[in-house]
């Protein structure tokens, strides 16, 4: 798998996503800086936590309209796989690649702990070497992570199993305890739990590496 | 000519005042003055402590620069450097929590990557008032989102520190914060500034006409109109300095700079002297080219103000251009403001006049320093105890459930504890463990200080916070390496106060010499105090270790059911200064308990030499609140409950609660070789009980379940901070 991982000046896991990716792959991702307008030929495009240009605005929006957006939009078009965590999920609501948005969480502050997880579908790049409804422990670490969109959006992810991961003890308030979405074609996921962060015995968590796995199989 | 209000105004003493005349032979123009000032103030000159400083211990052979730079810097092998600092940012986080506390963050972090390292880890250690006290919730709150919100933007994990509340904070909340980083150890930049005719560079944000003068408001106690001050605090912005922490570390990895220095405390004042001073060289600096914010700042303003998020640097000749270049990628202001000079004069320009010219070494060498009058404080003799006893188990939920031991996880929560993908240990444990990035080897971190120990004794006290930064590193798994103090007290021109001091810096060098845990780097805060009440000596401990195989550490929480639990350490059953007595007994006093240095090392270096060789991975110092509250920590850490047995004919209340040190828990699936081997080492090490059940079983007193046991540990602090 060759995988590219975005670089804004604010992104601050991007060297976490791409030791992780790196793991899996048994390569190294290319580090594609925000001022870029051209992506190297790759099979995986990740998207990273931080605070793309420090949201001082709402979380992703200026990170929406850079040029390194505009060429991931046109990649993911045309079937690229995308993954955005955290920030990347925030950044691809606001790029529009997938629908809804995340607003400040429920409690008003900022969450950083473990959080238990429910695979919602396994047969997909992101997710095959999960078992359906496997139960996850991940790390999570926002402050805007509550998912919201309307009810005919939240309808349509539901019918058509669309709801990636979902929290089952939800901590931030998000609409039907959405945890993470794909577009329709499954080809993009957007997730706030950091799968990156759980890919180490070491660091307290192995449950986030069958995911990068599950993406070095899938587009090797 | 200046009034004497005006020299009063900017907290010279009419001494120091004929100082700068004798000097200048001239009056100041008013921007020397402030310029001088501010130099001369408590905040960066240390007048009333340094004499004390200088004899603290600061050398060892792993020691790559202690004091007087940015940040200490130590080996930790395979060619990398640990570089570590803690400073208070008190006055202004009482002022205006949120900034106040954000802002320190990134004072703190500035310090560690000028000096070439990246920053990997933040602690902090705070203190408030009583939970009582109506400004405590809203200064928590602030201070504690403060700290998230400039930790997290740049990306760089909170992993751990303390948090205490007494009445003697009403009016002056401590906010220490401390940042760890790794560089490489052939690769420390330092601020001495060399090679007359360079160019010296100013970059990172605008300045602005925020924190001017938060140094001399930093060297004054409060009076009633504290928030008159707001203006004097300054405007965090994570995001500018993350682009800078980048813009550094790209250039640093050329050969462009020859020195380099952050603008905190005083601003460009005390970067320029400093560097100028360090150096032996002068400066020349044309005003008119320093980026500002807005128009019309005068020189007085462009010197003093503490804009955040900036640098000064000094580069090689034909440096200027590739180093503007990384400047611009990351969007950065990049402007040469002057030059080196050999005249070893600070000669200011402003509008095409010269606006101040004063020389660099006779005012730095003339900067006061006081041998101020100090009292010895006398240390309590034990009260009688009071008559009416208590359960342990009711005495310890108590506890547990009271601000001093409840959960912290309403803060930690709050702060990225896991950003960059290292975070070994997290918060909740004796010790944070941060991984080397890319190694199999991690840094321990804790801060630690004991107030009301520092209170009743501060020779005692100040032993006692050094002594129990080592053991939290220790009870890791890790080999301690040094220290980074923060002296946080009252007025020093009080003679009591100045008495504390003395008594805590005492203590500490003695810690530090019989421990080999020198102190690398430190922040002195005095003038804690309003109306006259002083906070109480607080020096808090920031303690770097070094784990040379992760697989090979220590954590508080029980493995196992059906482990022996082990005590080592000699318990005597000290109450004196004890929670037990303050809190539930509501009879505080007594002396602190004795710290014996030996005993303290010898138990710590078994204990180390235990987890090292893989033979323990259970352990947990024992400190506030005693032996019963550590096996609670143990279990609720684990979810696994313990049944202990009271020796025969011991007090049972002053065996579980008495707070004697040097010891520690440790857990192990037979204990017979381990009680073995201490017996040779001759450290007392006694079995005390098992790990079993869902409950925590004292022998003859009951038992409580961990689940109504949880429930008390972590609901204080929602509670308090949701006003209930």
């Amino acid at each position: 798998m060759r995988a590219a991982v975005i670089v804004f000046p604010g992104s601050n896991c991007d060297r976490d996503t791409a030791v992780a990716i790196e793991a899996a792959a048994g390569r190294a991702p290319a580090m594609v800086w925000h001022e870029d307008a051209e992506l190297p030929a790759v099979d995986l495009i990740a998207i990273p936590g931080g605070f793309a240009y420090g949201d001082y605005l709402r979380s992703g929006a200026m990170a929406a309209h850079s040029p390194v957006m505009r060429a991931v939009a046109a990649r993911a078009r045309a079937g690229t796989a995308v993954l955005g965590i955290c920030n990347g999920f925030q950044v691809l609501t606001e790029a529009g690649l997938l629908p809804g948005v995340l607003m400040r969480n429920a409690g008003l502050r900022f969450i950083c702990r473990d959080v238990a997880l429910r695979v919602e579908r396994a047969d997909t790049v992101f997710t095959r070497r999960y078992a359906p409804g496997a139960a996850l422990t991940l790390p999570v670490a926002h402050n805007d992570g509550n998912y919201v969109a309307d009810r005919a959006t939240i309808d349509r992810l539901e019918g058509e199993g669309l709801v990636a991961f979902r929290y089952r003890d939800n901590p931030n308030g998000s609409a039907a305890s959405i945890a993470g979405i794909f577009d329709p074609t499954r080809r993009i996921l957007g997730m706030m739990p950091h799968p990156e962060r759980a890919a180490e015995a070491v660091l307290g968590g192995t449950d986030g590496r069958a995911l990068f796995e599950s993406l070095a199989e899938s587009l090797a | 000519m200046i009034a004497p209000e005006i020299v009063a105004e900017h907290g010279l003493s009419e001494d120091e005042y004929a100082r700068i005349l004798d000097i200048l032979g001239r009056e100041p123009n008013p921007v020397e003055l402030g310029i001088v000032s501010a130099m001369w103030s408590e905040h960066c000159s240390y007048k009333s402590s340094r004499a004390w400083l200088a004899t603290l211990p600061t050398e060892a052979p792993w020691v790559i620069c202690g004091p007087g730079e940015n940040a200490g810097v130590v080996d930790i092998g395979d060619g990398r450097a640990a570089v570590f600092k803690i400073e208070s940012h008190n006055h202004p986080s009482f002022i205006e929590p949120y900034q106040g506390a954000a802002t320190g963050v990134g004072g703190i972090l500035r310090d560690v990557f000028t000096m070439g390292a990246r920053p990997v880890a933040l602690m902090n250690a705070l203190r408030f008032g009583s939970p009582d006290h109506p400004r405590t919730r809203h200064l928590v709150a602030g201070v504690v989102s403060g700290i998230g919100g400039y930790g997290n933007c740049i990306g760089i994990p909170t992993v751990g520190g303390e948090t205490g509340f007494d009445s003697a904070y009403d009016g002056n909340i401590l906010v220490n914060a401390m940042a760890v980083g790794i560089a490489d150890a052939d690769r420390i930049f330092y601020a001495r500034a060399s090679g007359v005719g360079n160019p010296v560079v100013y970059v990172g944000s605008k300045t602005g006409r925020d924190g001017i003068h938060g140094a001399t408001m930093a060297s004054a106690t409060f009076d009633a109109g504290a928030e008159a001050r707001r203006p004097t605090v300054q405007v965090g912005d994570p995001f500018t300095e993350k682009l800078l922490l980048e813009a550094c570390l790209e250039l640093m990895a050329t050969d462009a700079i020859v020195a380099i220095q952050d603008m905190g405390a005083a601003g460009l004042t005390s970067s320029a002297l400093e560097m100028a001073a360090k150096g032996g060289v002068g400066i020349a600096l044309d005003l008119d080219r320093v980026p500002v914010r807005e128009a019309g700042m005068d020189a007085y303003e462009i010197m003093l103000s503490e804009s955040q998020e900036r640098m000064l640097m000094v580069l090689r000749p034909d440096s200027e251009e590739p180093a503007a270049r990384v400047f611009r990628k990351w969007g950065l202001d990049f402007a040469v403001i002057g030059r080196l000079t050999d005249t070893g004069r600070v000669a200011l320009a402003h509008g095409g006049e010269s606006v101040a010219d004063i020389p660099v070494d006779p005012l730095v060498a003339a900067a006061p320093r006081y041998r101020r009058p100090y009292v010895e404080t006398e240390p309590p003799a034990m009260p009688p105890l009071p008559a009416t006893g208590v359960a342990p188990l009711d005495a310890l939920e108590r506890l547990i459930a009271g601000p001093e031991l409840a959960s912290r996880r309403w803060i930690w929560e709050q702060y990225d504890h896991m950003v960059m993908g290292d975070t070994v240990a997290r918060p909740g444990g004796d010790a944070a463990v941060i991984r080397i990035h890319g190694s199999a080897r991690g840094i321990a971190l804790t801060v630690d200080c004991t107030p009301r120990y520092c209170a009743a004794d501060p020779r005692a006290g100040g032993r006692q916070a050094v002594a129990e930064a080592w053991r939290n590193l220790v009870a890791a798994g890790a080999r301690p390496l040094a220290v980074t103090d923060n002296l946080n007290f009252g007025d020093p021109q009080r003679p009591g106060i100045m008495g504390q001091l003395v008594g805590c810096i005492e203590g500490i060098g003695e810690a530090c010499r019989a421990l080999d845990f020198p102190v690398v780097s430190g922040n002195v805060s005095l003038y804690n105090e309003t109306g006259g009440r002083a906070i109480l000596p607080t020096p808090v401990i920031g303690g770097l270790g070094l784990i040379d195989d992760l697989d090979r550490r220590a954590s508080i929480a029980f493995a196992a059911p059906g482990q022996d639990i082990v005590a080592i350490g000699a318990t005597a059953g000290h109450l004196g200064q004890s929670l037990l007595l303050r809190d539930v007994l509501a009879s505080p006093g007594g002396p602190p308990p004795p710290v014996d240095l030996g005993i303290e090392r010898r138990n710590g270096l078994f204990v180390r030499d235990r987890i090292a060789r893989g033979a323990v991975s259970v352990c947990h110092d024992v400190s506030d609140g005693g032996l019963l509250v550590a096996l609670a920590e143990m279990a609720l850490a684990s979810g696994i409950g313990a049944e202990i047995v009271p020796p025969d004919g011991v007090d049972a209340l002053a065996w579980l609660f008495g707070e004697d040190q040097g010891r520690y828990l440790v857990a192990l699936p037979a204990a017979a070789g381990l009680v073995e081997r201490a017996a040779a080492a001759g450290v007392p090490a006694a079995v005390i009980g098992r790990t079993a059940g869902a409950a925590l079983t004292v022998s003859g007193h009951g038992h409580i379940s961990l689940a109504s046991l949880k429930q008390a540990h972590e609901a204080w602090f929602p509670r308090f901070m949701a006003g209930r």
